[in-house]
C-alpha cells in the first residue's frame, strides 16, 4: 500500500495550477479530495508522474444562488454541500445526493470538481448533473454536462485543463434520489433520480452504463400522461448495464425501472 | 470493590483505556535500530511455472541489502513447513508446503523472492523491479471444478486433487434412513470468506550470530507453537527462540497459522545478518492471510411423520486451497457437532479435503462449528417445512435433554438445558406475536421472516478478547487482593514455558482455570506461612478478603502483602522454599459445550430482493460468567461476523486466471455497524462441569448462531413464494433471482 514515487506541488490559484500541470507534462494528475486517486495509487494500479495539489485555491470552495442558477466551486467538499442552506433551498436534491457520498471521512474531503472530473459511472453527482443540463466551467470554457461525460472516466477536459466550477439550475419542486446498495457508504449499484423542474420530470440513472444516464423514454412517457408505474418501464429502454461482482445486466436494468418508478413516486 | 464480587463482575476492559488511546504496542510499533524491511514477491497468477527470476534491475535500486529467492533459503530451512497431521490420517497425498515457490506456483501470493532494503518504500519500490517470467498454467480454483473427472491437477504430477476422504460414523444409518417417513436433501454452500483482522500479520525478527539466539515478534495467536516451528524448520534450539506476541489487533482464527513469512524473515535475518521487519499490506493480506470456510455439505435428514429425527449423512467438502494448512483439521471439526443440539445416534460423516490454486484456508471464527451448525439447523428447519410443523415444535421434540450426554462419536456433553435458551430466546423475540404479525403482513405482500438457531458448539481445545480483564479478575477474588494490584503477562514465550495459545473459544475455560488453580495453591502456600507467623496451626487460619487471622482473632491478621514479603525473608517454616508463586498446567478432564438460541427478523423486498434485518435476539449459555460485558461483546463481535457471512461477505476467484475478482474491501463487503440491527443479548446460566470455574467459551458464539439464524429467517420469508433454500450470502440480486425463477 505504499504508492510508487511521484513528484508533489502545491498550487494556489487555477493558473499556478494550470501551469504546473504544463511544467510536468504527460502523467500528471490533479489532486483534489484524494478519495478516488489515492487509493488507486496506493494500489499502484495509478502512478502519476506528479501530483498537482489544488487544495490550497481557496477561492474554488463556494455555494453561490445566482438566480435562476446555482453555482457550486469545484473545490466545495461533499459535507458543505449537504449542510449548505443555500443549496437545500436552492437544489435540495443535490444536497441529498451529497448527504448519500461514502462516508464522513469521504465526505470532509471530497469535491464535486473531484466526482465530475473523474467521471466514474458510479459517481451520483454526475447523473444530477446530467439530468438537469448543468454546465462543468473549466479554466478555459464551459462544457455541457451532455458532452462532458463521454465514457466510462473519459471527459473532454485537456491536460492542463482544471474543473472550477458546476452550474445547476434551481429546482427545489419534488425530487428524489434512490441509491440502492448493500452497505450505506458503499458506490450506488444502481441510483434513481427524479426531479420536476418547469413543469416536466427529469429523470436520471447513476452505474448503469458506462456514464450517467438520463431516460428520456420515462420523462416523455410521463409528458404524454402515463402513470409513474408505467412510464417507469421505460427506464432500461436501451440501456446496456456493465456486468460486475454486484449485479449482472439483468438485475441493474430491473432495479433501474423499480428505482425510477419509486423516485417519481416518492418525489417530495 | 469488594473483592468478593470480581468474579461476575460487569468490570469495564483494562486494556481499552490503552488500546483505544492509541497507545497500544502492536508489531509496528518495534522500531529495531538498522532493521531492514521485508517486501515478498507473489505470484500474481493461481498456477503457473516459474522459467525465469530476474534481479538485475531489483538489485541496483536504491536501498536494497539484499534479494534473496528459493536457493538462498534452501540452505537455512530444512524440507517444507511443518503442519500437524493429527487429522488426516487417511491423507491421500503427503503434499509438503514449501516455504518458498521454486519452479511453480500454485496460488495468487505464493511468494517466489524477498527483498530487503533500508526503507519500507525503498523495499515496495524494488520488489516492483523484480522481474519473474511466469508461463501460466490453467488453474482449478473451486470445489465443483476440482473434483470434476478430468479436471487440472492444483499441482503438477499429482493424481488428482483429493487431499483426503475420510467417513466417520455411529449408530446405524442405514437402518434408520429405511424407517424414514421423510428424507430431505439439501446441498448448502458455505462460501470462502476473509478473515479481516483489523491489524495485518506483522514481523519484527532478529537473529544473533555465534549466540545463535532468534527474537521474534510477531502479531499472532499462537507464539509458542511459532517458537516450535521455528526450531523445526531452522533447528535452532526452542531455548534460543523467543517469540513474543504483543498488543493483536484481532486474528479470528488468521493467526493461528504459522506462515511462510515468518520462517522466510527468520532466515533472513540470518542470511543477511541484521534485523528484519514485515507489515502486512491489506491486498497482501487478501491473498497472502489464510482463508475461512471455503466449503460445501450435502446433507440428508431423516425423519418420522412426527418430527423425530432419525438418521443424517454429511459429506463435507473442503477447499483446502493449494496446501493443506497446519491447523485445516479444525475445519473438519464439523463432524464433532454434527448432530448440534439434537439426540440423534445415526450419523454418517464424510469429509473430503479437496486441492485447489487458491489461497490455503484453516481456521475462521468458529472453525467447523459454524458450518456443522447451518448444516444441521438448514435440515432440520426443512424436514419441518416438509412436515408442516413449526420449527420450534420439531427442535423442542429433539433436543437432547440428559447430560451428560455421549454424542454418536463418543464425545461427551457435559451440561445443557437448550429448551430453556430457546425458551428464553423466544419469549423475548415475542415468537407468537411474530408468528401473527408475519401472516397479517404476508396478506398485504410483505416478506417477513423469523428465522431461529439453536446451537451448541465444542470448546477447549482468539486474540484481543480480554484476557488481561479476566485473568486479573479471577486471580484477584482468588488471591483476595485488589484488582488494581494484579498484571496479565501473555504472549510472550519467554515468560511462561508453554502454551496453546489463544483460540477455539479456549482461553477461559482453559488458561482461567489455571488461573484459579495457581491462585489457589499461592493461598495455600501462603496459608501454611501465616499459620507459621502467627504461631498457629494451619488448620486453624482463616483466609478472607485477603487476609489471614486465628480463627476467633480477626484483628490480628496478615495480609497477602505482608505474607507475600516474608516469603522473601528468613522466617520461613522449615522444609519451605523461598517465594510466593504457582505454575499450573491445566487440562481439562473434557471439553466444555456452550449452547444457546438466536432468533432473527427480517424483511425482504419482493421488487429488489433485499434483505433487511429488523431485530435479532440472542441467548446464550456459557456457564458461569467472569465479566459479563466481555460476555457481550464477544457476542456482538460475534454475531456480526456471522450476518456478514449470511448476507454481505463472498471470496470470488477468476476461473481463467485464479486471481482474485474480489481484491480489495472496495468488492469484498464487511459488514459496518450501519447495516447491523441493534440486538438483544440475554443469558442462560448452566455451569460446566469440565473445568473449576463452571465457565464454557463465548468467543465463537455469535458466529456459530447467527448465519444460519439469518439465513432460517431469509428461507422463512420467502415461504409463500414457494423457495425453500438460499445459498450464502443471499445478496439482493441472489434473493431477486430465486423469486424470479419462483414466479415462472
Amino acid at each position: 500500500m505504499i504508492p510508487a514515487a511521484f513528484e508533489y506541488a502545491r498550487a494556489s490559484s487555477v493558473e499556478e495550477a494550470s501551469s504546473l500541470l504544463n511544467r510536468f507534462g504527460e502523467g500528471a494528475k490533479v489532486l483534489a479530495g484524494g478519495h478516488s486517486l489515492v487509493p488507486l495509487m496506493r494500489l499502484r494500479l495509478a502512478q502519476p508522474k506528479a501530483l498537482v495539489d489544488i487544495n490550497g485555491i481557496k477561492d474554488l470552495d463556494y455555494v453561490k444562488a445566482d438566480g435562476s442558477r446555482l453555482r457550486i466551486g469545484a473545490l466545495t467538499r461533499h459535507v458543505t454541500i449537504q449542510r449548505s442552506k443555500v443549496v437545500r433551498d436552492n437544489l435540495p436534491i443535490l444536497a441529498e445526493v451529497a448527504g448519500e457520498i461514502g462516508d464522513n471521512q469521504v465526505r470532509n474531503l471530497g469535491t464535486i470538481g473531484g466526482v465530475v472530473a473523474y467521471a466514474d459511472a458510479a459517481g451520483d453527482y454526475p447523473t444530477i448533473a446530467l439530468m438537469l443540463d448543468a454546465d462543468i466551467v473549466t479554466n478555459q470554457r464551459t462544457i455541457p454536462a451532455e458532452d462532458f461525460f463521454q465514457d466510462l472516466f473519459t471527459t473532454p477536459l485537456a491536460p492542463d485543463e482544471i474543473v472550477t466550477e458546476v452550474v445547476f439550475p434551481v429546482a427545489s419542486g419534488p425530487h428524489k434520489y434512490i441509491k440502492f446498495r448493500r452497505r450505506l457508504f458503499d458506490w450506488a449499484i444502481v441510483g434513481a433520480a427524479a426531479q420536476k423542474l418547469n413543469g416536466g420530470w427529469r429523470i436520471g440513472l447513476t452505474n448503469v452504463g458506462p456514464t450517467p444516464v438520463r431516460a428520456k423514454a420515462v420523462e416523455d412517457a410521463l409528458q404524454k400522461g402515463a402513470k409513474p408505474e408505467e412510464a417507469a418501464e421505460h427506464a432500461s429502454d436501451g440501456l446496456e448495464p456493465a456486468d460486475d461482482l454486484r449485479a449482472n445486466p439483468e438485475y441493474k436494468k430491473h432495479l433501474a425501472r423499480v428505482l425510477t418508478r419509486r423516485a417519481i413516486q416518492q418525489a417530495e | 470493590m469488594a473483592v468478593s464480587t470480581l468474579i461476575g463482575a460487569k468490570i469495564h476492559r483494562r486494556e481499552d483505556p490503552r488500546l483505544v488511546s492509541g497507545r497500544g504496542r502492536y508489531v509496528d510499533d518495534m522500531q529495531p535500530t538498522n532493521v531492514l524491511h521485508a517486501a515478498f514477491i507473489r505470484s500474481p497468477y493461481g498456477h503457473a511455472k516459474i522459467s525465469r527470476i530476474d534481479l538485475t534491475e531489483a538489485t541496483k535500486a536504491p536501498g536494497v541489502e539484499a534479494i534473496y529467492t528459493a536457493r538462498d533459503f534452501e540452505k537455512i530451512l530444512q524440507g517444507a513447513m511443518p503442519v500437524t497431521n493429527s487429522f488426516v490420517a487417511d491423507k491421500k497425498q503427503p503434499i509438503g508446503w514449501a516455504y518458498i515457490a521454486k519452479d511453480e506456483t500454485r496460488y495468487q501470493g505464493e511468494i517466489v523472492a524477498v527483498v530487503l532494503a533500508r526503507g519500507r518504500d525503498e523495499a515496495a519500490d524494488a520488489a516492483s523491479l523484480v522481474q519473474v517470467d511466469y508461463k501460466p498454467m490453467t488453474p482449478v480454483v473451486d470445489i465443483d471444478g476440482a473434483v470434476a473427472k478430468g479436471s487440472p491437477t492444483a499441482h503438477s504430477g499429482i493424481p488428482d486433487n483429493i487431499a483426503w476422504d475420510t467417513t466417520v460414523g455411529g449408530g446405524d444409518v442405514k437402518a434408520a434412513f429405511a424407517e424414514a417417513d421423510v428424507v430431505v436433501k439439501q446441498r448448502i454452500l458455505q462460501q470462502r470468506l476473509f478473515p479481516i483482522a483489523m491489524e495485518g500479520r506483522a514481523l519484527v525478527v532478529e537473529y544473533t550470530p555465534i549466540e545463535n539466539k532468534l527474537t521474534m515478534w510477531s502479531s499472532t495467536q499462537v507464539p509458542h507453537w511459532v517458537r516450535l516451528c521455528l526450531t523445526l524448520a531452522t533447528g535452532i534450539p526452542e531455548s534460543n527462540i523467543r517469540v513474543i506476541a504483543p498488543d493483536v489487533g484481532g486474528g479470528f482464527g488468521s493467526k493461528i497459522h504459522i506462515y511462510p513469512e515468518e520462517y522466510l524473515a527468520a532466515a533472513a535475518s540470518k542470511l543477511s545478518g541484521q534485523a528484519v521487519k514485515w507489515v502486512e499490506e491489506r491486498s497482501e493480506n487478501l491473498t497472502a492471510t489464510h482463508h475461512g470456510r471455503a466449503q460445501i455439505f450435502d446433507i440428508e435428514v431423516a425423519a418420522k411423520k412426527d418430527g423425530t429425527l432419525l438418521g443424517y449423512k454429511v459429506t463435507q467438502y473442503v477447499d483446502t486451497g493449494a496446501y493443506v494448512s497446519v491447523f485445516s483439521s479444525f475445519q473438519c471439526s464439523a463432524y464433532a457437532i454434527a448432530e448440534g443440539a439434537y439426540d440423534l445416534k445415526n450419523v454418517e460423516f464424510r469429509t473430503v479435503g479437496v486441492l485447489t490454486n487458491t489461497t490455503p484456508t484453516d481456521a475462521y471464527r468458529g472453525a467447523g462449528r459454524p458450518e456443522a451448525t447451518h448444516a444441521i439447523e438448514r435440515g432440520i428447519d426443512l424436514v419441518a417445512r416438509e412436515l408442516g410443523m413449526d420449527p420450534v415444535e420439531i427442535r423442542r421434540k429433539n433436543f437432547t435433554k440428559k447430560f451428560p450426554h455421549t454424542n454418536y462419536l463418543g464425545l461427551i456433553y457435559d451440561t445443557g438445558d437448550y429448551d430453556k435458551a430457546l425458551t428464553k430466546a423466544l419469549e423475548i423475540a415475542n415468537y407468537s406475536e411474530l408468528r401473527r404479525r408475519q401472516e397479517d403482513l404476508r396478506k398485504q405482500g410483505k416478506l417477513i421472516g423469523i428465522g431461529l438457531s439453536t446451537w451448541i458448539e465444542v470448546c477447549g481445545f482468539g486474540p484481543g478478547q480480554g484476557h488481561a480483564t479476566t485473568f486479573a479478575q479471577i486471580a484477584a477474588e482468588t488471591l483476595g487482593i485488589p484488582y488494581d494490584q494484579t498484571e496479565v503477562r501473555t504472549g510472550d514465550t519467554g515468560d511462561t514455558p508453554f502454551g496453546y495459545g489463544t483460540y477455539g473459544s479456549r482461553s477461559l475455560h482453559v488458561g482461567g482455570s489455571a488461573v484459579l488453580m495457581s491462585s489457589r495453591k499461592v493461598v495455600d502456600k501462603a496459608k501454611k506461612l501465616a499459620a507459621h507467623l502467627l504461631e498457629a496451626a494451619d488448620e486453624d487460619v482463616v483466609f478472607e478478603g485477603g487476609r489471614f487471622y486465628v480463627k476467633g482473632s480477626p484483628d490480628r491478621a496478615k495480609t497477602m502483602g505482608e505474607i507475600a514479603f516474608a516469603a522473601h525473608r528468613d522466617n520461613l517454616p522449615p522444609g519451605m522454599e523461598h517465594g510466593l508463586e504457582a505454575t499450573t498446567y491445566y487440562d481439562p478432564p473434557d471439553l466444555s459445550w456452550p449452547f444457546g438460541a438466536h432468533v432473527c427478523v427480517v424483511e425482504v423486498d419482493p421488487e429488489t430482493g433485499a434483505v433487511k434485518l429488523q431485530r435479532y435476539v440472542a441467548v446464550d449459555d456459557c456457564g458461569n460468567v467472569i465479566n459479563p460485558m466481555i460476555v457481550e461483546g464477544q457476542v456482538h463481535g460475534g454475531v456480526v461476523q456471522g450476518i456478514g457471512q449470511a448476507l454481505f461477505e463472498e471470496v470470488l476467484y477468476d476461473h481463467e486466471t485464479g486471481q482474485l475478482k474480489t481484491g480489495t474491501l472496495r468488492e469484498y463487503m464487511v459488514p459496518t455497524a450501519n447495516e447491523i440491527p441493534e440486538f438483544v443479548t440475554e443469558r442462560t446460566v448452566t455451569p460446566s462441569i469440565t473445568n473449576p470455574l463452571g465457565a464454557k467459551g463465548i468467543g465463537e458464539a455469535g458466529t456459530i448462531a447467527s448465519s444460519i439464524a439469518v439465513i432460517n429467517a431469509v428461507c422463512d420469508a420467502l415461504t409463500p413464494l414457494g423457495i425453500k433454500h438460499i445459498d450464502m450470502p443471499a445478496t439482493s440480486d441472489r434473493v431477486w433471482k430465486l423469486i424470479k425463477e419462483a414466479g415462472k
